[in-house]
């Protein structure tokens, strides 16, 4: 693998490795929490900032770790944080905590965290760690929010909480139901194959 | 009653990959061939029913207890990932031809969140033994259904002729999203 520079190492997470479209990885809240996007930018927050934290200390004791155990130690790490995420949003925003329920301590089996660490950051320093971590969260956090706002303006006519559409609007209820998330990760991950194959 | 009433709507109505969406990257990866999506299925059933029981004995007597539970997520975890690698163990000593079955989907089955999740919903619902039990089968059989069901119209999705861009994943998932629609109309089973 060549080495990249550090813009490219960020912006990987952003389009030729995003971790929804590309990977597929993190596939379980991105659709559970998309029908509001306060939602899915808490969730989005919440996932940078664990996958964030996780690289940094990961990376700094990545020579303390033995190979045999490291998957369990990744998890005791990311678990620590999550938690520390968890009891936040429970403090401060306890409105978005109720909403995204059991999905914000279910971060801690999102792949890309763990993913991310044991593909990045338990073989690279610090700083690449963290811009790595940086941009993949980033990509992440804006497919939710692309995906949720798709979602919320159709079936609710609203964004943000805020009414967009007039009255004439009939919202498509099953935007804001399970089949409606399916439907829309599925015409969007198409729209994103479309794309990505006329740039090259 | 009330249990049945819990085993039905863990099965059909709040189906764990249709409703919950939880368990959809084995739901999406493994669901190329029934066979082996029927394996994977009864691997997560089994591990699925242990979780309920053994984080239910966590929850109500330990952490409970001693005022522990933000450690909830931390020990649920470590709980599942050591009671997968001790569920490896154990049916490789015991019988050799389920390990044969289930063998390379044990491993994978640690970072299912579907898993993880059924441990914090049996939690947040405040269950009973025996009910945490009958949700943890219950749920197991409903990622069964799913992920056989999907793996049945995967098949048959091969021959079909699908647009270039949306092959792999993206007919998977409106597929998927066809499959959650019709699941919506059991909805009406319980009021």
């Amino acid at each position: 693998m060549a080495e990249k520079t550090i813009s490219q190492e960020f912006a990987k997470g952003l389009w030729s490795e995003n971790p929804i479209f590309r990977q597929l990885l993190g596939l379980c809240p991105t659709l559970a929490v998309t029908n509001a996007v306060v939602n899915g930018l808490a969730m989005g927050a919440a996932t940078t900032f664990v996958l964030l934290f996780s690289s940094i200390v990961i990376s700094s004791i990545k020579k303390l770790i033995p190979p045999q155990v490291r998957i369990a130690s990744f998890i005791v790490v990311i678990a620590t944080f999550v938690t520390v995420a968890d009891r936040f949003l429970a403090a401060f925003f306890p409105d978005i905590s109720k909403a995204l329920g059991p999905y914000v301590p279910l971060i801690v089996v999102n792949c890309i965290i763990l993913g991310r660490q044991e593909a990045f950051s338990s073989k690279n320093p610090v700083f690449r760690s963290i811009i790595d971590a940086l941009g993949m969260g980033i990509g992440f956090t804006i497919s939710l929010l692309i995906l949720s706002s798709i979602r919320e303006i159709l079936g609710s006519g609203t964004f943000f909480g805020m009414p967009l559409t007039g009255a004439w609007f009939k919202p498509w209820l099953i935007m804001i139901l399970p089949p409606g998330a399916f439907f829309t990760l599925g015409l969007l991950m198409g729209i994103f194959n479309y794309l990505d194959k006329k740039r090259r | 009653m009330e249990l049945v009433t819990i085993f039905i709507s863990a099965v059909l109505i709040n189906n764990f990959v249709l409703h919950y969406f939880l368990g959809i990257c084995p739901f999406l990866g493994v669901s190329r061939r029934i066979d082996s999506a029927f394996s994977m299925g009864l691997a997560v059933t089994f591990v699925m029913t242990i979780t309920a029981i053994v984080s239910w004995i966590i929850n109500h007597w330990i952490l409970i207890p001693y005022h522990l539970d933000y450690l909830q997520i931390v020990s649920f975890i470590l709980v599942i990932a050591s009671l997968v690698q001790l569920v490896e163990m154990f049916i490789r000593k015991t019988s050799p031809p389920l390990y044969q079955a289930l063998g390379i989907y044990l491993p994978l089955i640690t970072t299912n969140c579907a898993i993880l999740g059924l441990a914090l919903l049996a939690a947040l619902k405040n269950y009973g033994f025996i009910q945490t039990i009958i949700f943890g089968l219950g749920s197991g059989i409903g990622f069964t259904l799913a992920i056989v069901l999907m793996a049945g119209i995967r098949e048959q999705l091969d021959m079909a002729d699908v647009p270039e861009v949306l092959k792999g994943p993206g007919i998977a998932l409106i597929t998927a999203g066809i499959m959650a629609l019709g699941f919506l109309g059991f909805t009406g089973m319980l009021k």
